[in-house]
C-alpha cells in the first residue's frame, strides 16, 4: 500500500514538468450538439485525426433539443466541455452569463484574424472578447431548379426579381405550379419562412434597415417588414404560384419541400433553401447528379440598389471547460484542415480563407462558396440573432399564422408586442 | 406509547427528507423564482403573473385546456364505462382489453409521432401518405389539413390522440370496479323486475360511483398537463397552445425563467384541488371497504 503510493508520488514528480504535453495526451472532451446522421458522421470523420494524434476521446452527444439540453445543463452547473451551436442569439446569451471561455488566450488571435473576415470574428466575439469560432457557414439566398426540366419547358433562369416573378406567372399560367414551400419543421416550424423575409428585407430595405429591425430599432408595423411580408405572401399565400396552396405550405416539411420538382412532370419549378438542401435532396432522391440534375441561382435582387445581398447561417463551437484536451481541440476545429474534411463531407461552405476550394465535393458547392465570397453584403440568420422570444417564437409563428390567412397588421401587431416585451426585458437582466 | 410514535417517525423520517428534498423544496424555488424577472435576478412583483393570466397567448391556451379537459375527461371515462361494460359480456374479452389499452404502453412523443403520420397532408391529386386523408379522398373527398384548421378541428384531432392513449386506462380501472359488484345484487335486481338499462343505471353505476370519480379526477389531472402531444404535434402552433407547453417554451426555447415559473405556478394551483379531491375519494374508499 505505502509503496504504492510511493510510486504514485514519484511518477507525479517526474511527469510535473511534462504536465502540460502530458495532459494533452490522452482524456476525454464531451461535446453537445444538434449534429445527428450524415453531420455527426462528417463531424466525426473531422475527429479522426486528432484523435489518433493526440489520444484524446472526443464524445459527442447529439440532441435536436439544443437548447433546452444546453439550459438545464448549464443552470444545473454541468455544462459539456465545449458545445456547437447554431446561432450566436445563443452563444450571446452564454458568454453574458460567463459561462464560456475566452478563446483569445487559446487561440493565435493575429492567424484568426489573418484566416476569417473581421465579420465572422465579430460574429465570434462578445464584450470584446472572442467566445466562439465557426467551423462553416450555410448559404440561403439560393433558388433551386431542375435544369433539365427547365430546359424542356423552355425557361431561362431570371436573373432579376421582376423576371422571377414574370416565370412565376407564365407558368401559373401554363396551368402547372411555379414554387414548392415547405414550412414545417417540428416544434421550430415556420423558420424557412422567416429566411425567406429576411432575404427580401436585405433586398428591398438593405442592410442598414436590416440591422434596425434586428436590433429592433424600427417596429415590425414599420413599411419596410410589412412589405417584405407582403412580397412573400405573394408567392406562398397564392394557391396559383405555390404547390398544394398555403395548406401544403405549412404542412410540408422543409426536407421534403424541393422532392416536387423533381417528379415527372413536376409538380413545382422552384424552390429556395440554403446550401445544406442538397444532402436532403440526394438523400430523398438518390440518383440525381448535383448540377446536371439540380442546380441553383441567387436569389435575384429585388431593388437594384441593393444588389444581391446574401444571408447565411454558420455552425459555432464554444467552449465551456478551459481544460488542455478542450484547447487541443478547438485548435484543431480552428485550423483549414479540419474545416476542408467537414465541408467535403457536407458539402458546407466554410468562411475559413485558407480552405482550399478543390476540398468542395463538387463543382456546385465551390459556386455556393464563391456566392458567399463575392456578395457584396453578407447578413446573418436575423431570427437566430433576436432574442428567442421573438426569433424563434413570435417571429416563426407569425409567419405561419399570415400563410395561413391571417390579417398581416395583426400578425405585426403581435410580433411587435412580443417583441417588445422580450428586447426591454432582455435589456433589464444586462 | 411515546415510544412507539417516535419509533413511527424514524421510520417515516427519510420519507420525509426526500419528499422535502424533491418536491417541498423545488415548489418553494418555482414559486419564488415566478416573482423574479426572467434571468432570476431582479424582484417584479405580480408581473409575471400579469403575463401569465392576460397574455393572449395564455388565453389560448387556457381556452384550449378546458376544451382538452371537457372532451378529454368525457371521451375516455365515457368510453371506458361503455367498453369495461361491454366487453365484460363477450367471450373473448382479454384480447378485446389487451388491444383496447396498449396505446398505454406507448409514450405520448411516439403517439404524436404516428398521429402526426395518420393526419399527415398531401395537395390534392399527389398522392396521400396520411390515413385519414387516404380515406377521405377514396371516398371521393379534397385532403384535409387536419392540423391546420382552427380553432376546432386541429384540437379536437389533438384530443383524438390523448383519447386513444388514455381510454384503455379508464377501461381497465373501471372494468375491475364493474366486476366488483356481486353478482346477487344483479340478480336480485333482476329477480325484482328491472331491465338492463335500469340495472345499469340503478344498480351497477351507483355501486361503481366512487371508482368512476377517482378515474374521472385522474383525467382531470392527467389532462391539465397535456404536453406531450401538442408539443411533437403542432408545438402550439395554428391556435393549439396548452399551459403546459407554453410552460417549456418560456422555460427553455425563450429562457424566460420567472414566466415559466409563474405559468407552472398557475397550473399547479389548477391541479391541487382535483388533486385534494382525488385524495378524500380515496380516504372514502378505504373507509366503505
Amino acid at each position: 500500500m505505502r509503496r504504492d503510493i510511493l510510486a504514485w508520488l514519484a511518477v507525479a514528480a517526474l511527469s510535473f514538468p511534462l504536465a502540460p504535453v502530458l495532459a494533452a495526451q490522452g482524456g476525454t472532451v464531451t461535446i453537445l450538439g444538434t449534429w445527428g446522421g450524415q453531420e455527426l458522421a462528417a463531424f466525426e470523420k473531422v475527429l479522426e485525426p486528432f484523435e489518433a494524434a493526440t489520444g484524446i476521446n472526443v464524445e459527442f452527444t447529439g440532441t435536436r433539443d439544443l437548447p433546452a439540453v444546453l439550459t438545464t445543463r448549464v443552470q444545473a452547473g454541468d455544462p459539456p466541455d465545449m458545445a456547437a451551436l447554431p446561432n450566436p442569439g445563443q452563444m450571446q446569451e452564454l458568454a453574458a452569463g460567463g459561462h464560456l471561455v475566452d478563446l483569445g488566450k487559446v487561440l493565435d488571435m493575429k492567424q484568426l484574424r489573418n484566416d476569417y473576415a473581421p465579420v465572422w470574428v465579430e460574429m465570434g466575439s462578445y464584450g470584446g472578447k472572442l467566445q466562439a469560432i465557426f467551423i462553416s457557414a450555410d448559404l440561403k439566398s439560393l433558388v433551386w431548379y431542375d435544369p433539365k426540366a427547365f430546359a424542356a419547358a423552355g425557361y431561362s433562369v431570371p436573373t432579376t426579381w421582376d423576371e422571377m416573378m414574370a416565370l412565376t406567372d407564365r407558368i401559373a399560367s401554363q396551368g402547372e405550379t411555379a414554387w414548392s414551400i415547405g414550412l414545417e419543421s417540428g416544434a421550430a416550424s415556420g423558420w424557412p419562412g422567416t429566411d425567406w423575409i429576411e432575404d427580401i428585407m436585405l433586398r428591398t430595405a438593405g442592410p442598414a434597415l436590416y440591422d434596425q429591425w434586428v436590433a429592433h430599432d424600427i417596429p415590425w408595423t414599420h413599411p419596410a417588414v410589412k412589405r417584405a411580408f407582403e412580397i412573400f405572401g405573394q408567392i406562398a399565400r397564392n394557391p396559383r404560384y405555390v404547390y398544394g396552396g398555403p395548406t401544403a405550405v405549412l404542412s410540408t416539411n422543409f426536407g421534403d419541400a424541393a422532392n416536387p420538382l423533381f417528379t415527372k412532370p413536376p409538380g413545382a419549378y422552384l424552390h429556395r433553401q440554403a446550401s445544406f438542401i442538397t444532402s436532403f435532396i440526394r438523400e430523398k432522391n438518390p440518383g440525381l447528379v448535383a448540377g446536371e440534375d439540380f442546380t441553383f441561382f441567387p436569389l435575384p435582387a429585388i431593388d437594384p440598389k441593393y444588389g444581391v445581398p446574401a444571408l447565411g447561417a454558420a455552425d459555432m463551437i464554444g467552449v465551456f471547460k478551459d481544460t488542455p484536451q478542450t484547447r487541443a481541440l478547438v485548435r484543431y476545429l480552428a485550423t483549414p484542415g479540419a474545416q476542408e474534411i467537414w465541408v467535403a463531407q457536407l458539402g458546407k461552405l466554410s468562411a475559413h480563407k485558407r480552405v482550399n476550394p478543390n476540398a468542395y465535393p463538387d463543382e456546385l458547392t465551390r459556386k455556393m462558396a464563391e456566392v458567399l465570397v463575392n456578395a457584396q453584403v453578407f447578413r446573418f440568420d436575423g431570427s437566430d440573432l433576436m432574442p428567442p422570444a421573438v426569433g424563434s417564437g413570435a417571429f416563426w409563428e407569425g409567419v405561419l399564422n399570415y400563410v395561413g390567412g391571417e390579417d398581416l397588421d395583426t400578425v405585426l401587431e403581435t410580433i411587435e408586442a412580443a417583441a417588445d416585451d422580450a428586447y426591454t426585458s432582455g435589456k433589464a437582466t444586462d | 406509547m411515546r415510544t412507539g410514535r417516535s419509533w413511527a417517525w424514524s421510520f417515516v423520517a427519510p420519507a420525509l427528507l426526500i419528499l422535502g428534498l424533491y418536491l417541498v423544496y423545488p415548489t418553494l424555488a418555482t414559486i419564488y423564482t415566478s416573482f423574479l424577472d426572467r434571468g432570476s435576478v431582479h424582484w417584479v412583483g405580480l408581473e409575471n403573473y400579469g403575463y401569465a393570466f392576460t397574455s393572449p397567448a395564455m388565453l389560448t391556451a387556457f381556452r384550449n385546456n378546458l376544451l382538452w379537459l371537457f372532451l378529454f375527461t368525457a371521451a375516455t371515462v365515457g368510453l371506458g364505462l361503455m367498453l369495461a361494460v361491454l366487453t365484460d359480456r363477450v367471450r373473448y374479452e382479454a384480447v378485446a382489453k389487451s388491444v383496447i389499452f396498449l396505446p398505454m404502453a406507448v409514450s405520448f412523443v411516439g403517439a404524436g409521432v404516428v398521429w402526426k403520420f395518420v393526419y399527415a397532408y398531401n395537395p390534392p391529386g399527389a398522392s396521400q401518405i396520411g390515413l385519414l386523408n387516404q380515406i377521405v379522398v377514396a371516398l371521393g373527398g379534397q385532403p384535409v389539413g387536419w392540423l391546420l384548421e382552427r380553432p376546432w378541428m386541429n384540437n379536437i384531432a389533438l384530443i383524438v390522440v390523448g383519447v386513444w392513449i388514455w381510454t384503455g386506462f379508464a377501461m381497465v380501472i373501471l372494468s375491475a370496479a364493474y366486476k366488483g359488484i356481486p353478482r346477487d345484487l344483479k340478480e336480485a335486481a333482476r329477480v325484482d323486475g328491472a331491465g338492463e338499462w335500469q340495472l345499469f343505471w340503478r344498480v351497477s353505476l351507483p355501486y361503481i360511483q366512487s371508482t368512476l370519480a377517482v378515474v374521472t379526477t385522474t383525467m382531470l389531472i392527467n389532462v391539465l398537463k397535456v404536453f406531450d402531444i401538442v408539443y411533437v404535434m403542432t408545438n402550439g402552433n395554428f391556435g393549439t397552445e396548452v399551459v403546459a407547453n407554453r410552460m417549456y417554451k418560456e422555460m427553455f426555447q425563450f429562457r424566460n425563467f420567472g414566466r415559466a415559473s409563474a405559468v407552472a405556478v398557475v397550473l399547479f394551483l389548477a391541479i391541487v384541488p382535483l388533486m385534494l379531491l382525488n385524495i378524500r375519494r380515496f380516504r372514502q374508499q378505504e373507509v366503505e371497504r
